[in-house]
């Protein structure tokens, strides 16, 4: 039994990264009592005043705010004939901590999937011939249409202050934004970003070569923004700090900026910080949640009682909690029973990094979201069916950060000596990149449970990730190759290197890729193939809510934070105008 | 203060330099780079917190080689920017605290899993210093730091390719590569970040290849394509170069 008893709140939300902090407003805003428990220290605005965040070693190489492997390590292992190895340093992805979580350091490009890309189970049955596809993927359509979700879409772009260029309104196809994109219901709200040059030089030769390209969907607004709670966003000065890096001049849409500041002031809102959730206190029935127990600063085990318990930690923690707190069937890959840890992905990235001895790119003038994109490859938009896999990616040269410690340089520059050193002083600021971000499909095999042999420091089993790279997703790398391969000649550098997947890849967890982790507790119509319904609300146990990454049953090439954003506050609206009066099971199988 | 050291004349004076305003400074008759160079310690003159005498030996020596002084460029060495002084003041902060140690250690894991090594980074150096020292005296009867020029690339490059074995030599889990590759990254990044960790003195390494450090504000600047941005940098601390 915990120690000590709160006093009872109509809800308790775990986490206060995007998903938290929405979740937070939104119940505070229905007149419900709501309080957060975060398991980081609180992060306030104040300490990322001008110049502290303009340090490349403590931000990008230290991690300074995220949160460090010694306190949220998982274990990874590439099939599950395998003993699974933690994460001991961070590499490939690194989650957030305290309050703003992995949104306080997002890159913050703000763009949406396709139509297509959320239902691409239904969009495989139509396009591919049965056979071509690999039969262990375990692919499925979110469970929503285009126009349930959109306005949700709309209404997390306005409390970020999207900035971009609109491609689709209503129906209408929109010169120099994404043709591909969704129908919008309204325009972007704010203006792109400007272009730097590498942007510039993208965009054009995209452009001849037959593509579309547009402006990277932006939460670092371009002009001053306030917006739909009453907050305030000054427009980006380019700092050149951006990913990895809290926002020193208030511009890129964080929790703190865009949500904290108006929650903070609501009376019937409160929050705790160092507070450790480890587990969510079922009743005995199983079919409800009384409350949480966690442990505070001090080291006291308590017990917060509540009516509804929203899990909005990051994606992997929520899939954690669920299983430590017996919320949901564990999915088991072998005989495919069993829902929680299911179709987890991450995705890849590479591209081709090219270097020009006659420009200046200045790099380091830029925002996180900076840059030109193309999604002509994307689900639906290509062959990919005579092809012979399924996905895509967005093509895009973006100018994300031009510190120093991170300076590209060419093949054959010697890594020390005065080779180095040269290479250096030669190469720092011309050299430009264009990537790609992919799809990733889900597999039968590809799935989270509890690892059997390493603890966190209150000695509950680590989250075990069984993760490698399937044939589907190496023969798209290589197609993409391809493509890069022809924009990269097309701009002519004096010399380029390049970075794809060769077909005998196995996830190397050693160089960042992105911390979308998405997957492991998904949102579907059939409780047999998904752990939540589509208001994120558990199968089971009704008033647990789990907003978060961990909803998307495979992960597509749009990057996570604006699905994140509608998902969370179409499960608001939700609890809102229908879980309040009448609580239960908000869909019926 | 880790950064103090014996107060000179040279210190005592600076003192009083650093507590005035900028615009007292130049008048002074320095500049705010050549202040914020004054600022950082002599590398001769700093006492190490962290390695011992002969390991304090062997970081010069290697950081010495690793980032050179000279070449055809502007770009200064590792030890005109007191880089090794940057590693020291990292080992001896909680520089590793951060990784996740518990039990059991598979070294044997392939390289794409990461990083499974039982040490920490501090580990890393002492035993890495220790062997790599113990390999140049069965070579070439004399420590690292006593070699020349060409033995010393020689043994580094040794370590890098893992040439050198350190599992002949008792050591069951570090690799000679990973204990080269901890002290490269760690250079590195003491040549390249802010001074305030200790390393970048005068933030040279900055000027060298045109890094404007914590200016941070280029809303006009993002517009003007192709044109080499004309300011020197500025660090955390406020010092202009």
């Amino acid at each position: 039994m915990a120690q000590v008893t709160k006093e009872e709140v109509d809800v308790v939300v775990v986490g206060l990264g995007w998903a938290g902090s929405l979740m937070s407003i939104e119940l505070a805003m229905a007149g419900l009592k709501v309080r957060a428990l975060e398991r980081g220290g609180d992060r306030g605005y104040e300490e990322f005043a001008y110049p502290k965040p303009a340090d490349e070693y403590a931000y990008a190489v230290r991690n300074k705010v995220m949160a460090t492997p010694a306190e949220a390590a998982v274990t990874v292992r590439y099939n599950m004939s395998e003993t699974a190895l933690p994460t001991r340093k961070w590499g490939a992805f690194a989650p957030g901590t305290g309050v703003g979580g992995s949104g306080l350091h997002w890159t913050a490009v703000l763009i949406r999937p396709t139509p297509t890309d959320l239902k691409l189970k239904t969009y495989a049955d139509q396009a591919y011939k049965p056979g071509i596809l690999q039969e262990d993927m375990r692919i499925m359509d979110f469970p929503f249409t285009w126009d349930e979700i959109e306005p949700y879409y709309t209404k997390f772009e306005h409390i970020c202050g999207q900035s971009g260029k609109t491609g689709n309104l209503r129906g209408k196809i929109m010169e120099g934004g994404d043709p591909f994109e969704g129908p919008r219901s309204e325009p972007f709200p704010l203006p792109a970003l400007e272009d730097t040059l590498n942007s510039s030089m993208f965009a054009d030769v995209a452009k001849k070569m037959g593509y579309h390209p547009f402006p990277n969907p932006s939460a670092c607004v371009s002009r001053a923004w306030t917006n739909p709670y009453g907050n305030q966003i000054a427009p980006c000065n380019y700092c050149g700090y951006c990913s990895k890096y809290p926002c020193l001049n208030y511009s890129k849409a964080s929790p703190q900026t865009a949500v904290m500041d108006a929650l903070k002031r609501m009376e019937n809102f409160s929050y705790e910080v160092h507070a450790n959730v480890l587990k969510v206190v079922l009743h005995d029935d199983k079919k409800t949640a009384k409350g949480v127990i966690y442990m505070d600063a001090q080291g006291n085990e308590c017990f917060q009682p509540a009516k509804i318990v929203v899990l909005s930690s990051f994606q992997f923690c929520n899939v954690r909690l669920m299983l430590l707190s017996g919320i949901g069937k564990p999915y088991n890959p072998i005989t495919e029973e069993g829902v929680v840890g299911r179709n987890y992905a991450f995705l890849s990235n590479g591209g081709s990094t090219l270097f020009f001895k006659d420009k200046n790119f200045n790099p380091f003038a830029t925002a996180g979201a900076t840059g030109q994109m193309i999604n002509d490859i994307s689900p639906g938009n290509y062959d990919g069916p005579g092809l012979g896999f399924i996905g895509g990616a967005k093509i895009h040269s973006s100018q994300a950060t031009g510190t120093p410690i991170s300076t590209a340089l060419p093949k054959g520059t010697p890594s020390w000596g005065t080779g180095w050193k040269e290479g250096m002083e030669d190469w720092y600021g011309h050299s430009m990149k264009i990537s790609i971000t992919t799809t990733c499909q889900s597999y039968r095999d590809i799935y989270l449970d509890l690892d059997p042999n390493y603890k966190d420091e209150y000695g509950m089993p680590l989250l075990r990730m069984t993760f490698d790279w399937k044939q589907n997703e190496l023969k798209l790398q290589q197609y993409l190759k391809g493509i890069v391969g022809n924009i990269t000649k097309e701009l002519n550098p004096d010399s380029y290197s390049e970075s794809f997947l060769p077909m005998d890849a196995h996830f190397d967890l050693t160089k960042y890729v992105s911390t979308h982790n998405v997957g492991g507790a998904v949102m579907g119509d059939n409780p047999k193939t998904s752990a939540l319904n589509k208001y994120l609300q558990s199968w089971d146990v009704h008033n647990v809510f789990v907003p978060g990454g961990n909803a998307f049953p495979q992960n597509f090439q749009a990057n996570p934070t604006d699905t994140i954003g509608a998902i969370t506050l179409m499960a608001a609206q939700a609890i809102k105008d229908h879980y309040l009066k009448n609580p239960g099971p908000l869909v019926q199988v | 203060m880790l950064l103090q050291k014996k107060t000179t004349r040279r210190k005592f004076l600076l003192g009083s330099v650093m507590a005035l305003p900028v615009s007292a400074v130049i008048m002074k008759g320095f500049t705010a780079a050549q202040a914020a160079e004054m600022a950082a310690p002599e590398l001769s003159d700093y006492k190490p917190v962290f390695f011992s005498a002969d390991e304090w030996q062997f970081i010069m020596a290697a950081a010495d080689r690793l980032i050179p002084a000279g070449g055809k460029g502007k770009a200064p060495g590792a030890l005109e920017t007191n880089v090794p002084v940057f590693i020291d003041q990292q080992m001896h902060g909680e520089f590793g605290e951060e990784i996740y140690m518990q039990g059991p250690f598979n070294v044997h894991a392939p390289a794409t899993m990461g990083y499974q090594l039982p040490y920490r980074p501090q580990q890393i150096y002492k035993i890495g210093i220790r062997l790599a020292n113990s390999w140049c005296q069965q070579n070439h009867q004399k420590a690292f730091h006593e070699l020349s020029e060409k033995d010393k690339d020689d043994a580094l490059t040794q370590l890098q390719k893992n040439g050198i074995k350190f599992a002949d030599m008792g050591e069951e889990s570090l690799l000679a590569s990973q204990f080269f590759s901890e002290l490269l990254s760690d250079t590195k990044h003491g040549y390249l970040a802010d001074p305030i960790y200790g390393g970048n003195k005068g933030m040279k390494a900055w000027i060298a290849i045109g890094f404007p450090g914590a200016r941070a504000s280029y809303t006009e600047w993002v517009k003007q394509h192709n044109i080499p941005y004309p300011l020197g940098p500025v660090s955390l601390a406020g010092a202009r170069a």
